[in-house]
C-alpha cells in the first residue's frame, strides 16, 4: 500500500516538474526567437530611417537611375545592383560545378580517408578571412589573371557578341572579383551539397547499380535527381553569401560604378560601395549608402523566398503528391 | 506432384489432417517433415528413391536439358577478417526458382549478393572460391561487373523505386543500356509492367511519381524495372517481407509466371513461400567457425524443395523447418 502510494507520488511529482521544465523551455525558446526577430526588425527600421532621405528626395531616380556619381550628386543605384548581381552570378557559376564535383567525389567515389582529407581542406578554405582573400587576389592573382583575361579577349575580338562580353581587362573587375568570390563560397556550397548527397537513400543507389548502371549513370540517374531541391538550396545559399561579401570584392572589383557588358572590365558592387564611401559620406550620399544596405537586404530576402519556393516545389514533385 | 505424393502418404499415415490446408499449425501446406514416415532418418533415401526411379512421375524434377546457370564451389565470403559464409557449394538450374532459407544472419543475403557482384560495393567484402555463370568465372579479372549486373538483376527487400515517374523508373535501365527511341522505351515499359502484373493499375498515371504508389505496387514496379533490362537471372532478397498477404500472393504468382523465361533466386524468411514457389531450396545456418568465436554461415542442405520440406537429410534442416530451431 505504502509502496503504491509512494510510487504514484513520485510519478505525480516527476510529471509536475517535467511539465514545468517543459513550460520553461518553451518560454525560453519563444523568448530567444522573439529577441532575434526584434533585433532584425530594429536593424531594418533604423537603417531605413537613415536611408529615408535618399528614398524620399530621389525617389525613382534612386531606384532606377543608371548613374552613380556622388561627386555630381547622382545616386542611381542600378550600376551597383548590376555589379552585385554580375559578380555573384560569376561566383556562383564558377563555384557550383566545382563544389558539386567535390561533394560527389567525397560521397560517391573516394575512400573514407581521402574523403575526409578533402573535407578538411575545403573546411580550411572556409577559415581564411575575407580580407586575406582580397589581398591575395589583389597582389597575387591579378598579375597572373590580367594577361590571361586579355588573351581570351584577344581570341574573341573578331566575334560580335563575345567581343563585348569578354573585353579588355585592367586586372581588376567583375571577373577577377567573381573568381575570388567563387573560391570563398566553395566551402559552404560544397558542404551543403555533401549533406544533400548523403541523404540519398543507399538503397536507391544500389537499385541503379543493380540495373547495370555505371557509377556515373547512378549519379546522374539517382543521386542528382534526388538532390535537386537540396542543391537548389545550396546554390542560392552560395549566391546569398556572394551578394553580401564586402571586403574582398571591394579590393578586386575596380571601384567603377557603371553598367557594361564587359565582364572583364571594372565595376562596383553595393556592399563594396558602402564599405568604401561610408566614412567620408554625408547628407544625401550617406543616406543613399544606407539605402543600398536596405535594398541589398530586400534582394537577399527575395532570393531566399524564391529558394524556399523552388525547394518546396521540387520536394513536392519528388514525393509525388 | 512429388510434394503431394509424399505429403499424402504422410497424412494418411498420421490420419490427422487435411493435406493442402494452410494453417499456422501446418506451415508447409500440410507437408510435415516428420519421423512419422516409416524408415525416415535411418535411411532417408528409401522414402523417395522408389518414386524418383519412375521417369516423369516427379514433375518438379528438372528435365535433363535444363542447363546449369550457376556453379558454385567452395565459396567463402569475408567482411574484413570475418568469414561470413563458409564453403558454399551448389548449382542453380535455368528456369527454376531456387530459394534460400535459414535463420537471420546466416549469410543468405551475402551469398545472394555474390551472384551479381553486389558485394563489390560493400567496403571490405571479399569473395573466394568458384562462382561460374554458364561456365564463366564471375570473379575473373576480365569480367565487367556492370555487365554482370545488367544480365543478373536484383530486387531488394525494401521497395526502392527512384524518385521519378513510373515510366522513368522502368525506362531507366533500358536507357542506360542504350535504348533511345521513345517508342521502343514505351514498348519496353508496357511489356515490363504487364509482366509485373502492374500495367492495368498504372497505365493511366505513368507520368506520376512512383513514390505515390502503395508498397506492394512499388515492389512490383521494382520487379518491372529489373525485367525491363531483359536480364537472364533475377535475384530477390526477401521481396515480400514488407507486403501484405494479397500483395505477396500476387508476387508469388508473378514469380511462377516469370519462371518460364527467367532463372530466379529468392531469399525468404517465409518457409511456406519457399515451399510454394521454389523448385530447389538451400538451407543455410550458422556454425561456430574453427578460427574464432564469431559464427559463420554454412550451407547445410541443398536439394529439391519437395525433398527439403518432406524428407530433409540433415537434422538441422528438419529442426529449422519444423520450428524447433530459430
Ligand atoms: N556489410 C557488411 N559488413 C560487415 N558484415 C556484414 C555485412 N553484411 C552482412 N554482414 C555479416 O555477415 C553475416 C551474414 O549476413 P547476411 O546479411 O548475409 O545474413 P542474412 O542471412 O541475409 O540475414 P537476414 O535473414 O537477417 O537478412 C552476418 O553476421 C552479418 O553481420
Ligand atoms: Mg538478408
Amino acid at each position: 500500500m505504502t509502496d503504491i502510494a509512494s510510487t504514484s507520488d513520485s510519478l505525480l511529482s516527476a510529471g509536475g516538474s517535467h511539465a514545468r521544465a517543459d513550460r520553461i523551455f518553451r518560454l525560453g525558446a519563444l523568448a530567444s526567437g522573439l529577441v532575434v526577430l526584434i533585433i532584425l526588425g530594429l536593424i531594418v527600421v533604423s537603417t531605413s530611417i537613415d536611408a529615408w532621405p535618399a528614398f524620399s528626395e530621389l525617389g525613382t531616380d534612386y531606384f532606377f537611375g543608371t548613374t552613380w556619381s556622388p561627386s555630381e550628386g547622382l545616386f542611381g543605384i542600378l550600376p551597383l545592383v548590376f555589379g552585385t548581381i554580375v559578380v555573384s552570378a560569376i561566383a556562383t557559376v564558377l563555384a557550383v560545378p566545382v563544389s558539386v564535383g567535390i561533394a560527389l567525389f567525397v560521397t560517391e567515389v573516394s575512400t573514407k580517408r581521402v574523403g575526409s582529407a578533402v573535407n578538411l581542406t575545403v573546411d580550411l578554405l572556409a577559415a581564411v578571412p575575407s580580407v586575406v582573400f582580397g589581398l591575395w587576389g589583389f597582389y597575387q592573382l591579378v598579375p597572373v589573371f590580367q594577361p590571361v583575361l586579355n588573351s581570351i579577349a584577344g581570341l574573341v575580338s573578331g566575334i560580335p557578341v563575345l567581343r563585348s562580353i569578354f573585353g579588355q581587362s585592367s586586372g581588376v573587375g567583375f571577373m577577377t572579383a567573381g573568381t575570388v568570390l567563387a573560391l570563398m563560397i566553395t566551402p559552404i556550397v560544397t558542404s551543403v551539397s555533401r549533406e544533400v548527397f548523403m541523404t540519398v537513400p543507399h538503397n536507391d543507389r544500389l537499385g541503379a547499380l543493380a540495373l547495370g548502371a555505371t557509377r556515373w549513370e547512378m549519379i546522374t540517374g539517382v543521386v542528382l535527381p534526388h538532390s535537386s531541391a537540396g542543391l537548389t538550396g545550396a546554390v542560392l545559399l552560395g549566391l546569398g553569401r556572394a551578394m553580401g561579401e564586402t571586403v574582398a570584392v571591394a579590393l578586386l572589383i575596380g571601384a567603377s560604378p557603371h553598367i557594361s557588358a564587359n565582364l572583364f572590365g571594372r565595376g562596383e558592387a553595393m556592399p563594396s560601395q558602402i564599405f568604401r564611401s561610408l566614412s567620408e559620406a554625408s547628407g544625401t550620399f550617406r543616406a543613399s549608402l544606407f539605402g543600398l544596405g536596405v535594398c541589398l537586404f530586400f534582394i537577399t530576402v527575395l532570393i531566399n523566398m524564391v529558394a524556399r519556393r523552388v525547394v518546396a516545389v521540387a520536394d513536392r514533385r519528388l514525393k509525388g503528391a | 506432384m512429388a510434394q503431394n505424393l509424399v505429403g499424402a502418404s504422410e497424412t494418411n499415415q498420421t490420419g490427422a489432417t487435411n493435406a493442402g490446408a494452410e494453417t499456422p499449425d501446418q506451415p508447409f501446406g500440410g507437408l510435415q517433415p516428420s519421423r512419422l514416415i516409416p524408415g525416415f532418418g535411418e535411411t532417408p533415401d528409401t522414402a523417395v528413391s522408389p518414386l524418383a526411379d519412375i521417369p516423369g512421375l516427379l514433375v518438379d524434377e528438372p528435365a535433363p536439358d535444363n542447363p546449369t546457370v550457376f556453379e558454385v564451389g567452395a565459396l567463402n565470403v569475408f567482411y574484413g577478417e570475418f568469414r561470413a559464409v563458409r564453403d558454399v557449394t551448389m548449382s542453380v538450374r535455368e528456369r527454376e526458382i531456387t530459394s534460400f532459407i535459414g535463420p537471420s544472419g546466416c549469410g543468405k543475403s551475402t551469398v545472394l549478393r555474390c551472384f551479381n557482384r553486389m558485394n563489390d560495393l560493400v567496403a571490405g567484402a571479399r569473395v573466394e572460391g568458384k562462382l561460374e555463370y554458364f561456365g564463366v568465372d564471375l570473379y575473373s579479372e576480365r569480367v565487367n561487373p556492370v555487365e554482370v549486373r545488367r544480365r543478373i538483376g536484383m530486387v531488394f527487400q525494401k521497395p526502392n523505386p527512384f524518385p521519378k515517374s513510373i515510366f522513368d523508373n522502368v525506362a531507366y535501365g533500358p536507357k542506360i543500356a542504350g535504348t533511345k527511341k521513345k517508342s521502343d522505351l514505351e514498348d519496353i515499359v508496357e511489356r515490363s509492367l504487364r509482366q509485373a502484373a502492374l500495367w492495368d493499375e498504372v497505365k493511366d498515371r505513368l507520368n506520376s511519381s512512383a513514390l505515390g504508389m502503395s508498397g506492394g505496387q512499388q515492389q512490383r514496379l521494382c520487379i518491372a524495372r529489373a525485367m525491363a533490362v531483359d536480364p537472364e537471372v533475377i535475384l530477390m532478397d526477401e521481396p515480400c517481407s514488407a507486403l501484405d498477404p494479397i500483395a505477396t500472393a500476387r508476387i508469388e504468382d508473378l514469380m511462377r509466371q516469370l519462371k518460364d523465361d527467367y532463372t530466379i533466386l529468392i531469399v525468404t524468411h517465409n518457409m511456406q513461400q519457399a515451399a510454394r514457389v521454389s523448385d530447389a531450396t538451400a538451407f543455410f545456418s550458422t556454425e561456430e567457425s574453427a578460427a574464432g568465436d564469431r559464427r559463420s554461415g554454412v550451407l547445410v542442405e541443398f536439394d529439391r524443395t519437395d525433398k527439403i520440406f518432406s524428407v530433409p537429410s540433415d537434422e538441422r534442416t528438419e529442426n529449422y523447418i519444423t520450428g524447433r530451431f530459430g
